[in-house]
């Protein structure tokens, strides 16, 4: 890399900056389309089963369908304390013709940048050494130092790119070795194609009904790491930062 | 359970009828569905080819318990006779609606297009073939699943009676309320792959796509097709347009 013209700011690898592109364009697309999915069925459950029938683990304020969908009289398929069936009286509130499509399509771009990047960042031991906060680094002191740093708004200043704090660190080994994958495990667990050909999925998973709720919280909490991820781009430096994921040096 | 000994000749045909197609599926290589240029169309396709590729063709679904079968919304059309419904079909409304009334004595299922032999069967004929229960889980596109028990003829025991040509490649499915979709010769040969006339151990009530429903076990649910009135044999994709999922915007394909 041409990086010694700025001194302490070697920036990012070109492929580090391509798949970092290749998932934060991906990962937008799949928020947005995952979003429209939702606006269906803004209901979360536990288990293998969950419909409007079923009790709810949480349901979301989310779109019109919102405690807004009406059904007809219940008819027992056994006895009076057995399943029920019962008519939907309206069409719901439903994006997933597109919504869907747009989220599977965009889901191989998110798999090909995941994989690429992860398997670069292993081979060129970036991983090992940047990311994963090894065993040496890791040490209660350490930590409540960046914490008190970060809570005084002092983080580290003065370059883009490793060496990352170890709160840094923490965040992005588990968005890039936790959330990230687990995005992708639990969305292939939903599948009722790929789940007969590997069962083991949902066993994993607890089920088709936790996985989507998996899928849902891990959402979140990439969500919540893009907020904080902006908001110390802008703290620390944004010219030189975005300089160092776009352009490199 | 599956009655093999009924079944086995039927399958034999079905299997050696479709030889042509089953080499195809070896290599992956299966008939696209048109796309128009449709970027999400794409999309579906690239997703299709992969899971054909990647994924055995006759891996099972998962079966549950007795125990485990729950609540079930009824939606989409739960009544094609009722002229009040968004999905009426002003033809064939009227007609379902008649055959109902009559306990659907006089319902029959045409088997036609790419066969040896077309077939006419009514609901006792299709009883009559190998009989499967499965209890299985339905996943809406929506994000909803419900667990039931369904019992019917495998599909690939009512093809045998009308031996499909060498060439044929899908299987489509014509309902009371005008929908018309499709299935490939992998899903329609799946040993899952119902004409289900049973849920929960009894008949199939009207809401769940009275008197025989489509069940394809590893898609989605809507592409367990309900009200089934018509099947049509075809060697290559054909597209039904309005009354079909691609021109209305929807994956054809849907096993994720």
């Amino acid at each position: 890399m041409s990086s010694t013209k700025l001194g302490a700011a070697p920036g990012h690898p070109a492929y580090v900056r391509i798949t970092h592109a290749v998932i934060v364009l991906s990962v937008l697309v799949l928020l947005y389309s995952g979003l429209a999915i939702l606006v269906a069925h803004p209901r979360l459950y536990w288990g293998q089963v969950g419909n409007s029938l079923t009790p709810t683990l949480i349901e979301l304020p989310w779109g019109r369908n919102y405690h807004n969908v009406p059904f007809g009289p219940p008819t027992a398929f056994f006895g009076p304390d057995g399943p029920v069936t019962r008519s939907r009286l309206k069409e719901v509130a439903n994006l997933n013709s597109w919504a869907r499509s747009l989220h599977f399509l965009t889901a191989w771009a998110f798999l090909a940048g995941l994989t690429a990047y992860l398997g670069l960042s292993l081979a060129s031991g970036h991983l090992q050494r940047d990311i994963l906060p090894g065993r040496k680094a890791f040490s209660v002191g350490a930590l409540m130092a960046d914490i008190r740093a970060h809570l005084t708004f002092r983080p580290p200043q003065g370059h883009a790119g490793p060496p990352y704090n170890l709160l840094q660190k923490i965040a992005y080994a588990v968005i890039v070795c936790f959330a990230l994958p687990l995005m992708i495990f639990t969305g292939l667990s939903m599948s009722p194609a790929i789940t007969t050909a590997v069962p083991l999925l949902t066993t994993l998973s607890g089920g088709y009904q936790t996985a989507r709720t998996l899928h849902f919280v891990s959402m979140v909490l990439i969500f919540g790491f893009i907020l904080v991820h902006l908001a110390m781009v802008l703290l620390t430096g944004v010219r030189r930062q975005l300089r160092a994921i776009l352009i490199g040096g | 359970m599956m009655d093999d000994a009924r079944l086995t000749p039927g399958r034999r045909a079905v299997l050696s009828g479709l030889a042509g197609s089953a080499g195809l599926a070896l290599t992956g290589c299966q008939e696209n569905p048109p796309t128009y240029g449709n970027l999400l169309r794409i999309g579906d396709n690239l997703t299709y080819q992969a899971q054909r590729l990647l994924l055995p063709a006759r891996s099972l679904a998962r079966e549950y318990d007795r125990s485990d079968i729950s609540n079930m919304p009824a939606v989409g059309t739960t009544d094609p006779g009722d002229p009040k419904s968004e999905t009426f079909d002003p033809q064939l409304g009227p007609l379902y609606d008649r055959l109902r009334r009559g306990g659907f004595a006089d319902w029959r299922l045409l088997i036609e297009g790419s066969v040896a032999r077309p077939v006419s069967l009514g609901l006792e004929d299709l009883k009559r073939l190998a009989r499967r229960t499965q209890i299985t889980r339905h996943t809406c596109e929506e994000g909803w699943t419900a667990i039931a028990e369904w019992t019917g003829a495998p599909l690939m025991a009512a093809l045998a009676l009308a031996r499909p040509n060498a060439g044929a490649r899908f299987v489509n499915f014509m309902a009371y309320d005008g929908q018309i979709d499709s299935i490939d010769m992998i899903d329609a040969l799946h040993p899952q792959t119902l004409l289900a006339y049973g849920m929960n151990g009894r008949d199939l009530p009207l809401g769940h796509g009275a008197p025989v429903r489509l069940r394809v076990e590893r898609q989605i649910g809507y592409k367990s097709l309900k009200f089934i009135r018509k099947i049509f044999v075809s060697d290559h994709f054909v597209d039904p347009g309005k009354a079909g999922l691609i021109q209305s915007g929807w994956a054809w394909y849907n096993g994720i």
